[in-house]
Parts: C-alpha cells; structure tokens; sequence
C-alpha cells in the first residue's frame, strides 16, 4: 500500500534508495514515516481514554456539587491559570515551528523551537509550583468547611497532577530531540521522531485547554 | 500459494532459534518470534502460579467447614487467583505468544512496525509481574480481582497499592502490544494482502488491540486513583466527602467487560484457522467471521453496567444494559454457525489441534448461552455472585480461552520450533482437559442455581457432594495441563522434524521453512490469490 501512497515529496530526493535511517522491517522511509505518525496517533487515543475516566468522575461530581465545586474553583488563583494557559499555548506554536524547521531540514531553527518549547514548558510547571495557586488549594483540600471542596481539590491535584506529570514526559522527550538535533541525527528525510514528539506535545497542551475552563472557570466568576 | 520449499535438515539452515546463541541474544533481541517465546515462557510460568492458587482453594472446598487455609487465607488465594490469571495469563495469553508470532509472518512482513517497543512491552509485563508477585507473597491481598472500593481503599490492611500498582504497570505492555499489531496491520501489509484476504486471525488481532488500546488506560487510571486514596486517605470514591464508590464499578467494568473480550477474541481467531485447516475448507462466510471480530470489540464497550444490576446503577441503565449484553451474542453466535457451517461436508480430520478446537466450540456455547441468564435483569438478581457466574465465565476464559490458546499452541508449535510432537499424547491431553474441564466446571452451575455464593470459605453440607465432583474434576483437569507441558518440551529435543507445512495449512506462514529464518521470508512476498485457497469439496452447498 506504501507503493501507492501520494506523499513522494518527502522521498523525492532520496529515492528509494537504503537510508541508514530505516530500519529494518520497513519497506521504505515512507511506510516507516507512516507507521510512526499512525502509532503516536493511537497511543493519543490511548492517553484520551485514561484522562477519561478522571473528566467522567469530574462531570458526575459537578452535577451532583455545584455549589462546592464553584467554591472550590474559588480558591484557585484564575489570573495564574490565564498566565500558564497562555505560555502552554505559546509552546504549541514554537513546537509547531519546530516540526516545521526539522522539516525543512534546518538544524539552527529547529533547535532554537525545541529549546523554547522547553523554557516555555519549563515555565508552565514552575508557575504550577509557585506558591501562588498551591497553598491556598491544598489549605481547601485538608480543612474545607463544606465536603464537596474537598471532592473538587482531588480532582485539581488529581488532574493537574497528571498533566503535569506529562508535561514531565514531553519535556524529557523534546530534550531527547534536542541532543538528536544537536548531533545532526535528524534530517529533511528523517524527522519524524520530531513530528511524533510534537503530536504528543500538543494533544498535552489540549488537556489543559480543557482543564483550565473546567477547573479555574467555574462558578460565574465573570458574571 | 503452492511454492514447494525443499527441505534442508533444520540443523544446518540458519533461523531464529539458531541466528544467535546466549542469554543477551535473547533478553535484548527485538525478533517478534523471540519476544513470542520470551512471552509463552513468563505467562507458563504465571499459569502455574494461578493455577496452584485454584488447585488450594478446590483441595479447601472438599469439606464444608474448609479443610486446608483459613478464610483470611481463602480469601488471598481467591484473589491471587484471580489477578494472576486475568491479568497476567489470560490478557496476554494469546495475543502475546501467537499474534506476536504469527502477525507479521500472516501478512508477509520481516517484523511487527515497533520492535523495539514490543521488547519493552515484555519487560513492562515481567516488571508488573514481579511487583504483583512480590505483593501476593510477602503478604496477599484480599479484595478479590475487582478492587472494589471503599473494601480495597478503606477496609482492607493488605498489600492494594502494590498490587494494583502492578496491575497498573502491566496494563501498559498490553497498551503497546495493541498499538504495535494496529499500526503493523494497517501500514505493513505485503503487497496484495488487502484486508480481506487477511487470515480471520488477523481480524481477530485486530479487534483485540483496538480494546487493548481503548479499554486498558480506563483500568490503568482506576488502579491509580485506589493507590492514590490508599495512600492519602482523600479521594474521589470516599463517601465521606461526597465521593461514590460506585464510580470504581464503573471505572472497573469498563475495562473488565471488554476484556473478556480480549480474552475470547483471540481464541475466535485460532479456531477460525483451526476449523478451516482441518476441515480442509474455505472458511463459511469469511466476512461474517471477520466483521463480527469488530462488531463484538465494539459493543463491548457499552455492556459494562451487567455487571451491576444489583448495585445502585438505575433500573433505566439496567435495561439498556441488559439489551445491549443480548445484543453482543449475535455477532458470536454468528462465528458459532459458521464455524459449524465451515464443518459441513469438510474433510474432517481429527488431529489434536482440531480436538481443542471442537471442545472451544462447545464450551464456548455454552458458557456464552449460559451469560445470557446473567444478562437478564430478573434472573440475575438470583444468581448474581453465585458459583453460576463462577461456572459461566469458567466456561469462556477456559473452555473458551484457555482451549483455543492450547489449540493454537499445538497448532503452530512446528512452526515455531520445527518439531513434531507425539499427536497420541497430545490428542489424549486434550481429552483429559475436556472432561476435567466439564467435571470441574458444570458441577458450579448447579451449585450456583442453588443458591452457593461466590468467594465463601465455608459453605453447608447439602452443598458437598457437587463441591467433592468440582475438586475431582479440578484434580483431573491439573493432569490434563501437565501432560502438554511434558510432550512438548520433549518434542523440542527428541520430535521429528516437522517440515514447513505439516498440516496441509493455508496462509503466508506455512509457505516459510521451519523455524522461520529471522526475517520470516527469503523476499517480500507478493499475495495473488484469495485466502484459504483449498479445493472446494463437491456438492458442499449449505
Ligand atoms: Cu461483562
């Protein structure tokens, strides 16, 4: 099915010549280009489907707790969320840009993307730990005079946590591309491991789009 | 489809087994066929492990009062039964073993598309493993495989985190096994191998990795969240701050509905080989067979809620539940009339792969007519958490399961090593397993229609007599999966050479010598012809 696959451009220089970048159960660097973006995209799904049961507990429990989930969503700091959603969403253009400059093959602009979409990264979580949105949120999930607080601050530990912690993983990977990069391990022929690390990059910054609203809007703030 | 592959003594000719030779070459290699064997060692030895687990609790249950542990310990060996067997045996049993061998040689590729991932999903599984066992021994746990909270976030005092942590860790090498044999089904295909001239084993490879990859992470995220209010004493399941413990149920069955699925599926895909091979007969409506692999994989997911007919789930739910559990029997009673079909005017012959694949046929019917009880909303409220639910899914996971996985082994054991083992032998392990089986199992019907409860260390004495047939038969069915075991180690030194093709088989992987060279074939092959290519039987008009 490679053979009549319609994307040659990519190819077109190379030929179908043996790279020493495919392996070896791969007809050709198309199929084995394919193959990788296909896989990032199913896993995606899977990562959609364990962030699923915590969002399904969240919109049960909303339901049933409005008013203490609104009270709970109180105490989060919401100019801090707007801030981090804002660097989150920078990073998705830098680690577009990235994709695009491993594309086109030119090794000081992807490094430059990758590098600052791990500062902004890097930010992102280091905001998450400041004290600002910390302590009074863990003050509402120890002592909350109503319960349901408590109920909404798991599921903000709960669900940041786990985001954070991809966040954790991303960053690790795009460091991973980096010292790929530095060495000159990826080229206009070979990228693809830039453009699977940004797929996963993003659909990470699509669970926060979701959480921000979900956990810092809440409750008619801006009525 | 008829190349002819002259055949070198197997000492001589380069193949897997032999490509290279030490420890290393084994726990680094990325060979899906290595990976197979790395995988149908660790899961035997987890067998037995589960299986020793059973062998106690049936030796228990010869006395009313209990005659062997302490409930306590009852508790723990039901438990470790129970985790070691679903998720440890029976999740990976089939898919890891054969469909790692057989994907990539089925569709004519040198490997499956990530094999390096696929090694990792095998140190993934024995890390799950070890962290589960060390859990079960240097303690136990006693909440049963279901984890159900608050019993297993408040209750309880044994080894949940550990346990659960294991099963968390394990449900990853299922993921990346899923996502491995989707991407290598759609992207590696040999040349002319379109989707539907792919072997029904395929099909059903498929249909289990698409639930391996949706289902998984939902218990993955489960087991975090009870590790989580475990360890903090805080969480979404405590009532006490408004949390439901019913949403764990939810979370739990989500997954563990369609893993049964896992569990079965597979096994629908080898005896669909099976029956087709030793019929010697283009398989009965090939289409029905394959796309009712993804119509079960998909309603799967939206049965889960049988499971809870007694707990506080509406009775709006139930229903749909329950219409929706009836509706997954008719694509699997679709692959029962058409491998019966595939039967028909067959030129049957009755080797013992074949004998495992008729007992799968009719324990599986059985086991699947008897769900449809459980699937009704009255007469589940009666046998709910009794020995019928024991018996039935007994009847899927290893009269189904267990059969066509030991069908499949026997199968394309020449094709993994190059030897033939004793067929004698063989076809009397499969009969001894089938009666065992029955002797074990039908007696935990009646037990259950009588009223018997899961899970009980004790129970009264009318009850003794069917508890006495159950443990004979437990007894017999040990025997049985020992003899196999015995043979067909032995065949690997001392059985005859087997021969590319030594059942007269269709499909790309009968056309590569025995044990397959590490690439599987000499050159990509091409595919011009339909699947299962043998000569039509005269007058088989069904
Ligand atoms: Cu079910």
């Amino acid at each position: 099915m490679s053979e009549s696959a319609a994307g040659s451009s990519l190819a077109g220089t190379s030929g179908r010549s043996v790279s020493p970048a495919l392996h070896h159960q791969f007809e050709d660097i198309e199929q084995q280009r394919e193959a990788g973006n296909f896989g990032m995209w199913v896993f995606l799904a899977t990562e959609m489907l364990f962030f699923s049961g915590v969002f399904t507990g969240y919109i049960i429990y909303r339901s049933l707790y409005y008013s203490g989930f609104a009270a709970g969503s109180h105490v989060l700091e919401v100019d801090l969320g707007a801030a981090m959603t804002a660097v989150l969403l920078a990073s998705s253009f830098t680690m577009a840009m990235a994709v695009h400059a491993a594309r086109q093959g030119n090794r000081a602009m992807l490094l430059g993307f990758l590098s600052s979409t791990i500062i902004l990264g890097i930010a992102f979580l280091g905001m998450k730990f400041t004290g600002l949105n910390f302590h009074p949120a863990v003050d509402a999930l120890r002592g909350a005079p109503e319960h349901t607080v408590e109920l909404f601050m798991c599921f903000y530990f709960f669900m940041t946590g786990l985001h954070a912690l991809h966040m954790i993983i991303g960053i690790g990977l795009l460091g991973v591309m980096a010292i790929l990069a530095w060495r000159g391990k990826i080229s206009a022929e070979h990228y693809n491991r830039v453009e699977v690390s940004g797929l996963y990059w993003h659909f990470v910054d699509i669970i926060w789009i979701y959480l921000f609203p979900l956990l810092y809007l809440i409750g008619g703030r801006y009525k | 489809m008829s190349t002819a592959i002259a055949e070198v003594p197997v000492e001589s000719r380069m193949h897997y087994l032999n490509a290279s030779y030490g420890i290393k070459s084994w726990l680094f290699t990325t060979d899906h066929k290595r990976i197979a064997l790395l995988y149908l060692g660790s899961i035997t030895l987890m067998f037995f492990i589960g299986g020793a687990a059973a062998v106690m609790m049936r030796l228990h249950l010869i006395e009313p009062a209990g005659a062997l542990v302490q409930p306590e310990t009852y508790n723990k060996l039901f438990t470790m039964h129970g985790v070691i067997m679903v998720f440890f045996f029976l999740v990976p049993s089939i898919p890891a073993t054969l469909g790692n061998f057989l994907v990539p040689m089925m569709i004519g590729a040198r490997d499956l598309a990530f094999p390096r991932l696929n090694l990792l999903s095998w140190y993934v599984y024995i890390t799950g493993g070890a962290i589960t066992l060390y859990a079960l021994i240097s303690g136990g746990v006693d909440t049963g495989w279901t984890f159900y909270a608050p019993l297993s976030t408040h209750y309880v005092t044994t080894h949940v985190i550990a346990t659960s942590l294991g099963v968390f860790i394990n449900g990853f090498s299922s993921i990346l096994t899923g996502l491995n044999f989707i991407v290598t089904i759609h992207k590696m295909r040999a040349p002319g191998m379109t989707w539907k001239r792919m072997p029904l084993f395929l099909w059903s490879m498929y249909a289990t990795s698409v639930i391996f990859v949706l289902a998984t992470p939902v218990i993955a995220i489960a087991m975090v969240l009870i590790g989580a209010e475990r360890l903090l004493h805080v969480g979404i399941f405590d009532p006490a701050i408004g949390g439901d413990p019913v949403l764990f149920q939810h979370l739990f069955w989500f997954y563990s509905h369609p893993v049964v699925y896992i569990m079965i599926l597979p096994g629908m895909g080898v005896v669909s080989e099976l029956v087709t091979c030793f019929a010697k007969k283009k398989p009965f409506g090939y289409i029905f067979i394959a796309y009712s692999s993804l119509a079960i994989a998909m309603i799967s997911f939206f049965v889960w809620g049988h499971h809870m007919f007694v707990s506080s789930q509406s009775v709006y739910a139930g229903f749909i539940f329950s219409a929706l559990s009836f509706a997954v029997a008719i694509p699997s009673a679709i692959k029962v009339f058409n491998w019966t079909a595939t039967l028909y005017k067959g030129s049957i012959s009755y080797q013992a792969p074949m004998l495992y694949a008729l007992g799968f046929i009719g324990l599986f019917t059985m086991g699947g007519l008897t769900g449809l009880f459980l699937a009704s909303l009255a007469t589940d409220v009666h046998l709910h958490d009794t020995y019928f639910v024991i018996a039935h899914f007994h009847y899927i996971m290893v009269g189904g399961a267990v059969m066509a996985y030991l069908g499949g082994i026997h199968f394309w054991w020449p094709k993994i090593t190059g030897r033939l083992y004793h067929d004698g032998w063989a076809r009397l392990a499969a009969l001894v397993i089938f009666v065992g089986f029955n002797l074990t199992f039908f007696p935990q019907y009646m037990l259950g229609y009588l009223g018997m409860p899961r899970r009980y260390a004790v129970y009264p004495a009318e009850f003794q007599v069917l508890n006495v047939l159950s443990s004979a038969g437990a007894s017999i069915l040990g025997m049985g999966y020992l003899i196999p075991f015995v043979y067909l180690l032995w065949s690997i030194r001392y059985g005859p050479v087997a021969g590319s093709n030594p059942w007269g088989a269709k499909g790309l992987e009968w056309e590569t010598p025995s044990p397959p060279p590490t690439d599987n074939f000499e050159e990509t092959p091409r595919i011009t012809e339909e699947p299962y290519g043998y000569a039509e039987p005269e007058h088989a008009h069904v």
